[in-house]
């Protein structure tokens, strides 16, 4: 199942439309690092709206999204997790420790433009 | 006590473990479980069933639904015939895993469910067997 990827702005938005298998996050992972310096994208958004798990490996690969996507320039910002996913996510002791996560695509529009300026300082603040 | 004909899905490629996983959400959900104990069984199938394919490349996810004492609960039990688990004391263990993992798998599971037992012989195969109970 590939996941859709649309360009807005100087953001990347990739929204998750059904459940993925190991190697559909793998894919997607690879493929947000590579547009990422494409299309000189400052900012990506991973919509995980339609998750309803999000196990360890899908955390793994979505930390790394997030830390190689740093690696590259950009900033990260998950968002929708679900409130049963969350408390699965706790429980298992999963965390994304460091990445940013937001309510939802608003909010995580929101907080790429609030971080667009102040770029360097935030990556220094989630260390 | 089992109430309802058992799930067998046989687990041996990434999208096995897709397909068991919402095969167990949908007996959670039968079986009158809130939104949040489907998440978490769901999870722990994904969780058990990713390390069939990592360390057993194949065996089977078993979903049951079942009573005690007038409870009910789902059953998950993940059996495989694969290489065993060498020290499971140490495959218990937060942040444990030879494969690369963040090795929360087990634990994580442990913590999730009501019931856990594992059983694993070197050489012969894993089986982990672990319930929920509705609240």
């Amino acid at each position: 199942m590939q996941v859709p990827i649309l360009k807005q702005g100087a953001y990347l938005i990739a929204t998750v439309q059904s459940a993925l298998t190991d190697e559909d996050l793998r894919q997607l992972r690879d493929t947000l690092v590579l547009q990422v310096s494409k299309v000189r994208a400052r900012g990506v958004i991973v919509d995980v709206t339609a998750l309803d798990v999000i196990d360890s490996f899908a955390t793994r690969t979505l930390r790394d999204v997030a830390y190689m996507i740093r690696l590259r320039g950009a900033e990260t910002v998950i968002v929708g997790i679900q409130p049963e996913v969350a408390f699965s996510m706790v429980k298992l002791g999963l965390t994304l420790e460091g990445v940013a996560t937001s309510l939802d695509l608003e909010e995580g529009l929101a907080y790429l433009n609030r971080n667009g300026k102040g770029h360097d300082q935030e990556v220094r603040a989630h260390r | 006590m089992l109430i309802a004909d058992e799930v067998r899905v046989a687990i041996d490629c990434d999208s096995d473990v897709v397909a068991a996983r919402q095969k167990g959400r949908e007996l959670a959900s039968q079986c009158g479980f809130p939104s949040t104990d489907t998440a978490v069984v769901a999870t722990v199938i994904s969780e058990l069933a990713r390390n069939i394919v990592r360390y057993a490349v194949r065996g089977e996810i078993i979903l049951r639904l079942v009573q005690n004492d007038g409870k009910k609960g789902i059953e998950v039990v993940a059996n495989d015939d694969g290489p065993g688990i060498p020290d499971v004391g140490l495959a218990m263990q937060d942040g444990y895993s030879t494969s690369g993992g963040l090795g929360l798998g087990l634990p994580g599971t442990r913590r999730l469910m009501d019931d856990f037992e594992i059983t694993s012989d070197f050489g012969k195969g894993t089986t982990v067997t672990v319930r929920r109970w509705r609240r």
